[in-house]
C-alpha cells in the first residue's frame, strides 16, 4: 500500500508545493512573477471549468468577476488587510454571481453566455460611467504589495481552488452537476434540485475568480475599467480549458500554463502581431483539438494504431 | 416636447437605425441560416469602411461608386471564411448546440485577427474624409447630407435584397434554409451552398454599411465592435432566427439610442446593454420569435 | 388511503385545453393503465404528476398531502418517478453513474454512500443489466436504456412509478421480457401508472383503466370493462 499509485501521485504533490514555496527565496524576480501569473490563469480557468465543463453553459462573464476582485483591492486595499480584501473580493464576486445565476440561469446554451457577455461588458461600461460622472475618477490607484506576498496569496488561492475542484468532482455533486449537463430534465426527476446546483457551483467558481483579481490587483499600480473588465479575461480561460483538456482538471491547469507561457513569448517578440497570433491559435484549438493536449495523447495512439494496421495489411 | 424636435428625434434615429437595420439583417442571416454568431459581423463594416476610405483618399473614387467594389470584395472575404472555417467546425461538431458554441468561439478569434490585420495594414490613427457633408433642410430640420444620402441607399440596398428575397431562385432557397435546414436539403437545395452565400451576404451587408458610415463617421481598425453589440442586440430583439425581426429591431435601436441622446449622451452603450440584458431576461425570443 | 388523488385537473396551453376538468385516483399497490389516442393528454397529465408543469387549475394529491405545482425534484423526493416518452438517460455517463445519481439524490432519507451504491448494484442486476456497468448509457441498446431509466427512476425509492409509453419500440419478445420486469417492480409494493399504446399489454397487466379523449377522462374500470365500452370502442375504432 506504501507504494501503492494514490500514495505516490500525493507525494510527488507534496514535493512540487514545497518546491513552489521555495521559489521566491532562490528564483529571479522574473521568475516570481511569471509564475504568479500562471497561478492567476490557472485559477481562472480551473474555475471557469468548474461550472462551465460539465454543464455546458459557456459562461463569458468571468471577467466581470475578475474585475470585481480588482476594484474591491482598489478600493478596499487601505483599508484592509490583504487576506480580507483578497476574500473581500471573492465574497463580492459569490454575492454578484447567485443574483446572476438567479435571474440568468434559466436561459438555455446560446442565450446564456451571450447574456454573460452582454452582463461582462455592462458592468464595464456601467463602472466608467460611475467613475467618470459620480466619483470624479478615471482610474484608480492601487495599494502597492511585495510581489513576493502576492506570489504566495497566488499559490494558496491556486491551491485551494484545485483542491475544491478536485473534491467537488469526485463528491455526489460533481457527479450530479455532470448530470445536469446531461439532461437537467432527467436530474431534476430524480431528486437533484437543478436550479439550486447550478446556481451555487456557478457562484463558487466566481468566489476564486474574485479572488484572484482582488490579489493581482497590485501587480496595475493603477487600474481602470477598461484594464479591470478587459474582456480578454472572460475567454482566455475557456480557451485555455479547450485547449488543455476540458474534461480534466490536470488538462484545464496545463492548457492554462502552456498558453500562458506562450502568450508571454508572443507579446515580448511579437508586440504587433500579438492579437491576430492569438486569433489564430484559438481557432486552431477550436479545429483541430476538441479534446485538447490531454486528448492528444489519445488521438496520437489511435492514430498511430491506424497506422500499425495499415502496416500490417500491406 | 415641440412636434418638430419630436419629428428631429424620429427621423435622426430612423437614419442611424436604417443603418443598424442593414448590419442587423446581415448578422441575422448569418445566424439564421449558417447558425453561427459571428462577433466579428462589425470587423466587415469596418473593412468596408476602409475599402471606401482607401478608394476615396488613393483614386478619388465616389464613395457612393465605390459600394459596388467594396460591397463584393467583403462578400467574397466572407463566403471564403465560412467555406474554410464554419464549414469545416460544423462538420467536425456533435451537435446543434455544440456548433453554436464552437462557431461563437472561433468568431471571437476572427474578430481578433480581423483587427490585428486592419491595424497592421491602416495603423491606428484615426481616418476620416469629408463627402456630402453640407447640410441640408429636410422636413423643417437640418440633416448633413450624406446621413440623408446613406439612408436613401440603405433603403435601396434593403428594397434590392428584398427582392432577391423573394423573386430569385436563390433567394427562396435562402429563405427555405431559414425556416428548416433540413427540409429545405431534402428539397433539392444545395445547403452548403446556401450557408457560405448566407454567410457572405451577411458580410456583403455590413461592408456596404460600413461604406456608408464611412461618409459621416471616423474610419479605424476598432470601429466595429460597438456595431457588433448593437446587431446582436437587434437581433436578439426581433426574435433569432427572424430576418424581418432583426430589420425592426435594428430601426427600434437606431430610435432608442437618439433618444437617449437627447436625454444623456454618455449612456448610449448602457442602454442598449441594459435593453438586451432585459430582454434576454423577459423575453428571450424576442418582439416576433417564434 | 389512496395513494394519489386528482381533482379537477385542468392544463390551458394559451389557447389550447390540453385537460379539461380531469378527476383520478389511484390506490396503493394497483397497476393503473391510462390510455388514450394520441393527444388526449396523457403525457400532460404525467407532466403534472410529476411536476414538470404546473395544472392551470385543480389539486393532485399524494399520500394525502397535496403536491400541486411543487418542483420535480421535490416530488421525486416525496416518492414519485417516472419514465420518460423518448428516454432521458445521462448519456455520456456509465451505466452504474446513472443509477447511482438516482439512489444519492432520490430517496428522501439518506444512507451511507456504500449502502446506496450496494443498494444500486442490486437493482442493475434486477433489471439484468449489471453486465453492462461500466458502459455509456448512450451506446446501450433501446430496450436496455428503457431498463436502465427503470432502474434509475427505481433507485430513487419510489412508492409510485410513472411508465411513459415503456413498450414504444420494443419487438413481442421484448414486449414480455418488459411486462415480466413490470410484474416484479408492482410485487416490491411499488404502485404504477402506465401510459400505453400497446392494447393487448394494458389489457394483459393493468388491474384498472382510464380512457382520456381531447382532455377528458371518458371512461374507467376494470380490462373487461373497458373492452366493452361502447365509447371507448367508438374512439379508437371510430365511427
Amino acid at each position: 500500500m506504501i507504494h501503492s499509485a494514490k500514495f505516490l501521485r500525493l507525494l510527488s504533490v507534496l514535493i512540487l508545493i514545497i518546491l513552489f514555496a521555495l521559489v521566491p527565496r532562490y528564483a529571479r524576480p522574473y521568475t516570481i512573477i511569471s509564475l504568479t501569473s500562471i497561478f492567476m490563469y490557472i485559477v481562472l480557468t480551473v474555475s471557469w471549468a468548474l461550472f462551465s465543463g460539465p454543464t455546458h453553459y459557456i459562461s463569458l462573464a468571468s471577467a466581470a468577476f475578475f474585475g470585481i476582485g480588482i476594484y474591491a483591492a482598489a478600493i478596499l486595499g487601505q483599508k484592509l488587510p490583504l487576506p480580507l480584501v483578497i476574500f473581500s473580493g471573492g465574497f463580492i464576486s459569490f454575492l454578484l454571481a447567485l443574483l446572476v445565476g438567479l435571474s440568468s440561469l434559466r436561459l438555455r446554451g446560446m442565450y446564456f453566455t451571450i447574456f454573460t457577455f452582454g452582463l461582462s461588458e455592462l458592468i464595464r461600461h456601467f463602472i466608467q460611467w460611475w467613475e467618470v460622472n459620480e466619483t470624479g475618477t478615471v482610474g484608480r490607484w492601487v495599494i502597492q504589495v511585495d510581489p513576493k506576498v502576492v506570489y504566495f496569496a497566488m499559490l494558496s488561492i491556486v491551491l485551494m481552488t484545485l483542491v475544491v475542484a478536485y473534491f467537488i468532482k469526485r463528491s455526489k455533486f460533481g457527479l450530479a452537476i455532470r448530470g445536469i449537463g446531461e439532461s437537467e430534465e432527467a436530474a431534476d426527476h430524480i431528486g437533484i434540485n437543478v436550479n439550486a446546483m447550478k446556481i451555487i457551483t456557478f457562484a463558487i467558481s466566481t468566489f476564486f475568480m474574485g479572488a484572484a483579481g482582488a490579489t493581482m490587483a497590485t501587480r496595475w499600480t493603477y487600474i481602470d475599467p477598461s484594464i479591470a473588465f478587459n474582456p480578454l479575461y472572460s475567454f482566455t480561460p475557456v480557451l485555455m480549458a479547450i485547449f488543455g483538456g476540458m474534461g480534466q482538471i490536470f488538462g484545464q491547469a496545463l492548457g492554462a500554463t502552456v498558453l500562458t507561457l506562450l502568450a508571454d513569448m508572443l507579446l515580448t517578440k511579437f508586440p504587433y502581431y500579438y492579437m491576430l497570433l492569438y486569433g489564430v491559435i484559438l481557432i486552431i484549438v477550436i479545429l483541430f483539438l476538441p479534446n485538447g493536449l490531454v486528448g492528444l495523447k489519445h488521438e496520437i495512439k489511435l492514430w498511430l494504431r491506424g497506422m500499425r494496421q495499415r502496416y500490417e495489411n500491406t | 416636447m415641440s412636434p418638430l424636435l419630436f419629428l428631429d428625434i424620429l427621423i435622426g434615429g430612423l437614419m442611424m437605425g436604417g443603418l443598424y437595420a442593414l448590419i442587423a439583417v446581415g448578422l441575422s442571416l448569418q445566424y439564421g441560416v449558417a447558425r453561427v454568431l459571428n462577433v466579428s459581423h462589425g470587423e466587415f463594416i469596418m473593412l468596408g469602411a476602409f475599402a471606401t476610405y482607401s478608394l476615396y483618399i488613393l483614386f478619388g473614387i465616389n464613395p457612393l461608386l465605390s459600394l459596388v467594389v467594396s460591397g463584393p470584395i467583403v462578400f467574397i472575404i466572407g463566403f471564403l471564411i465560412h467555406r474554410t472555417l464554419f464549414k469545416r467546425l460544423r462538420r467536425l461538431s456533435q451537435s446543434l448546440d455544440a456548433f453554436e458554441g464552437s462557431s461563437l468561439l472561433a468568431s471571437f478569434g476572427l474578430l481578433f485577427i480581423i483587427q490585428n490585420v486592419a491595424l497592421l495594414i491602416w495603423g491606428s490613427n484615426v481616418k476620416g474624409y469629408s463627402y456630402l457633408s453640407k447640410p441640408v433642410n429636410f422636413f423643417g430640420a437640418v440633416y448633413a447630407a450624406n446621413r440623408l444620402v446613406a439612408l436613401l441607399f440603405a433603403i435601396l440596398i434593403g428594397i434590392v435584397f428584398y427582392f432577391f428575397l423573394m423573386r430569385t431562385r436563390m433567394g427562396k432557397a435562402i429563405r427555405a434554409a431559414a425556416q428548416d435546414v433540413t427540409t429545405a436539403q431534402l428539397m433539392g437545395v444545395n445547403i452548403h451552398w446556401v450557408l457560405g452565400l448566407c454567410f457572405g451576404f451577411g458580410a456583403l451587408l455590413a461592408g456596404l454599411a460600413g461604406s456608408l458610415t464611412s461618409m459621416m463617421f471616423d474610419v479605424t481598425p476598432l470601429m466595429g465592435f460597438p456595431y457588433t453589440i448593437i446587431a446582436i442586440i437587434a437581433v436578439v430583439l426581433g426574435g433569432l432566427g427572424n430576418i424581418l425581426g432583426s430589420l425592426i429591431g435594428g430601426l427600434i435601436l437606431g430610435l432608442i439610442g437618439n433618444i437617449v441622446m437627447y436625454i444623456h449622451p454618455g449612456l448610449s452603450l448602457i442602454a442598449y446593454y441594459l435593453i438586451f440584458l432585459l430582454l434576454l431576461l423577459i423575453k428571450p425570443t424576442g418582439i416576433l420569435g417564434k | 388511503m389512496r395513494i394519489l388523488e386528482g381533482k379537477g385537473i385542468i392544463k390551458n396551453f394559451g389557447g389550447l385545453t390540453a385537460l379539461a376538468s380531469v378527476d383520478f385516483h389511484i390506490e396503493p399497490g394497483e397497476i393503473l393503465g391510462l390510455i388514450g389516442p394520441n393527444g388526449a393528454g396523457k403525457t400532460t397529465l404525467f407532466n403534472l404528476i410529476s411536476g414538470s408543469l404546473v395544472p392551470t387549475s385543480g389539486t393532485i394529491k399524494f399520500k394525502g398531502e397535496n403536491i400541486t405545482g411543487l418542483k420535480p425534484h421535490r416530488i421525486c423526493r416525496k416518492g414519485i418517478a417516472r419514465t420518460f416518452q423518448l428516454v432521458k438517460l445521462f448519456g455520456n455517463m456509465t451505466v452504474l453513474e446513472n443509477i447511482l445519481l438516482g439512489g444519492l439524490f432520490g430517496p428522501s432519507t439518506g444512507s451511507p454512500r456504500s449502502h446506496t451504491k450496494k443498494a444500486c448494484l442490486d437493482l442493475l442486476e434486477f433489471v439484468g443489466l449489471s453486465e453492462m456497468k461500466e458502459n455509456l448509457a448512450k451506446d446501450l441498446t433501446i430496450v436496455n436504456q428503457k431498463r436502465l431509466e427503470a432502474a434509475r427512476a427505481l433507485a430513487t425509492k419510489p412508492e409510485l412509478l410513472l411508465l411513459d409509453e415503456f413498450m414504444a419500440g420494443l419487438n413481442p419478445t421484448e414486449v414480455a421480457l418488459a411486462i415480466e420486469l413490470i410484474k416484479k417492480i408492482r410485487n416490491l409494493g411499488v404502485t404504477i401508472i402506465m401510459i400505453e399504446h400497446v392494447m393487448k399489454v394494458i389489457m394483459d397487466v393493468s388491474d384498472r383503466i382510464v380512457v382520456l379523449h381531447h382532455g377528458e377522462k371518458i371512461a374507467e374500470g376494470t380490462p373487461e370493462e373497458i373492452a366493452a365500452d361502447q365509447m371507448v370502442i367508438d374512439v379508437y375504432l371510430g365511427t
